[in-house]
């Protein structure tokens, strides 16, 4: 693999561009590999990528359906956190984004990692009580988050509208100065062709139709592309994870709902950091090409459409233009929905399953963000047959002994309407 | 926008209601004699298939009534809806 760099820029763009290598090598499936890894995600390619480098594991396939990163890769709105509140979920997010920090290094690929950082804003009595508690919390793990005032929120965001008779007054905010995104295709890409130089074959085009087993043993996997054996199976296709597990006999405790997201025209910068709007179900960012990217919470009911409800955008839409009244007269350019796989305590899912040599990787509603540090601790149950201490206690059979690990910390709505 | 047959109003939008979860299973009459696997099996594995499901819905701002209905969450086409296994 010839490196990118500043040199090899120069280098071909002096040879008209004719010389740059092509990203992965897109190899026909073989009849066998040590792992097979179904989905082509960050959280399928991060897998791969971790076998090869962790563990000198590289006889491996991931398997895609459609293209690299098309699913839910594709379709997030980029958020990098580690705001949370369980023992574990903390230390657990927040090695994500160390792993962020240094990823374009990493993968010799630039992911466009920026930590603008995070504002929440604080717009009820309760949702004060819980960022006090998040933040001490955070605090115990070294994590940095900062309780503000509405003047210091103010300062921040300059375009935030305060009026008296707000719906959700503004009281005070949080602030995540580590948060930030990233451009979520690159993410793939650069695990992809990293873990492609180290010998993982990544296979698109290649649909996985069914699941072999002996037993209660996995044996390998039946494609649109012939059948390849295998006796480690990894499934991480978010979204199509129940239909995916089905094929094994496996049931998860999951449903799938549309998380929509939408982008503006681009405008000049006027929003420096990521910015939660609790009380709406609404946040913002804008992007490094000036559009205004939103999201908001998931649609009220299950769907595999990847688009969600008009209703859902409108409520979106309308806590965006109450508080930031200056987009009122922004255009929308793009609506798009991806597929959120809600966990019953809003916690992953990494690790072993009741079938033997089977393993999944269920982010749940943060997926995005934490696409290293899942990748690496799901290689490291593939690999090693343990569970890594940074997803300790994100075991499946833990509904079964009554174990959840409840958090509170995912999504942007912090009040339940019905 | 979802046009929901209640079946005691009628056809109503959807955000007149609540969707409960994609399950037909009966709450275990005493949990403490069923096994931890059967328990949870009733608390948190639900039919998330991609297609046809039974849903239980709540028709919140109307009727208040619970009820199933018959729902594809590929396509969104709705089969029915009935009293049946909510009651």
């Amino acid at each position: 693999m010839k490196r990118y760099s500043i040199f090899s820029l120069i280098r071909n763009a002096l040879s008209f561009h004719d010389g740059w290598e092509r990203v992965w090598r897109s190899p026909d499936p073989r009849p066998e590999y040590d792992v097979v890894i179904i989905g082509g995600g960050g959280h399928g390619l991060g897998c791969a990528y971790y076998l090869a480098k962790d563990h000198g594991i590289t006889n491996v396939a991931v398997l895609e359906k459609g293209w690299l990163g098309g699913g839910n890769t594709g379709r997030n709105t980029m958020t990098i956190r580690s705001n949370y509140i369980r023992d574990v979920s903390v230390p657990f997010h927040d090695y994500s984004i160390e792993l962020y920090r240094q990823l374009s290094r990493e993968l010799n690929f630039n992911i466009m990692f920026s930590q603008r950082g995070m504002v929440t804003l604080i717009q009820s009595a309760a949702s004060s009580r819980d960022a006090m508690r998040r933040a001490n919390t955070m605090h115990i793990y070294g994590a940095d988050y900062r309780v503000l005032s509405v003047a210091a929120v103010k300062k921040m965001l300059p375009i935030l509208a305060t009026p008296a008779n707000a719906r959700f007054p503004v009281v005070g905010g949080v602030y995540q100065p580590r948060a930030g995104i990233a451009r979520h295709d690159a993410v793939a890409w650069g695990y992809a062709r990293m873990a492609d130089a180290m010998g993982v074959h990544v296979i698109q085009n290649c649909e996985v139709t069914g699941i072999d087993r002996v037993g209660n043993r996995v044996v390998g996997v039946r494609t649109t592309r012939g059948a390849i054996k295998a006796n480690k199976i990894g499934i991480a296709t978010a979204g199509h994870n129940s239909v995916v597990a089905a094929m094994a006999g496996l049931r998860l405790p999951i449903e799938t709902k549309p998380l929509q997201a939408f982008v503006s025209d681009p405008v000049k910068p006027i929003l420096e950091p990521i910015v939660v709007c609790g009380g709406y179900g609404a946040y913002l960012m804008q992007s490094d090409k000036g559009e205004i990217v939103v999201g908001g919470a998931e649609d009220p009911y299950p769907s595999y459409q990847q688009r969600g409800t008009y209703a859902i955008t409108e409520e979106i839409v309308s806590g965006m233009v109450e508080t930031f009244p200056i987009f009122k007269r922004m255009r929308l350019m793009r609506q798009w929905g991806g597929m959120v796989e809600l966990i019953p305590d809003s916690t992953p899912i990494i690790g072993k399953t009741p079938v033997e040599g089977l393993t999944i990787d269920i982010a749940g509603a943060g997926g995005f963000k934490t696409i290293p540090v899942a990748a690496k601790t799901h290689a490291h149950v593939i690999a090693t047959g343990h569970q890594h201490e940074l997803a300790r206690g994100y075991g499946l059979d833990r509904y079964e002994k009554g174990r959840l690990v409840l958090e509170t910390g995912v999504g942007s709505r912090d009040l339940r309407r019905v | 926008m979802l046009l929901i047959p209640c079946p005691h109003c009628g056809l109503r939008n959807e955000d007149e209601f609540v969707y409960g979860v994609a399950s037909t299973k009966k709450r275990p009459a005493d949990p403490s004699a069923v096994s931890d696997a059967e328990w949870a099996d009733f608390l948190y594995f639900h039919d998330n298939s991609k297609g046809r499901v039974r849903e239980r819905w709540w028709h919140a701002r109307g009727c208040q009534q619970w009820f199933m209905l018959d729902r594809d969450t590929l396509t969104h086409r709705i089969f029915g809806a009935d009293a049946g296994e909510s009651a």
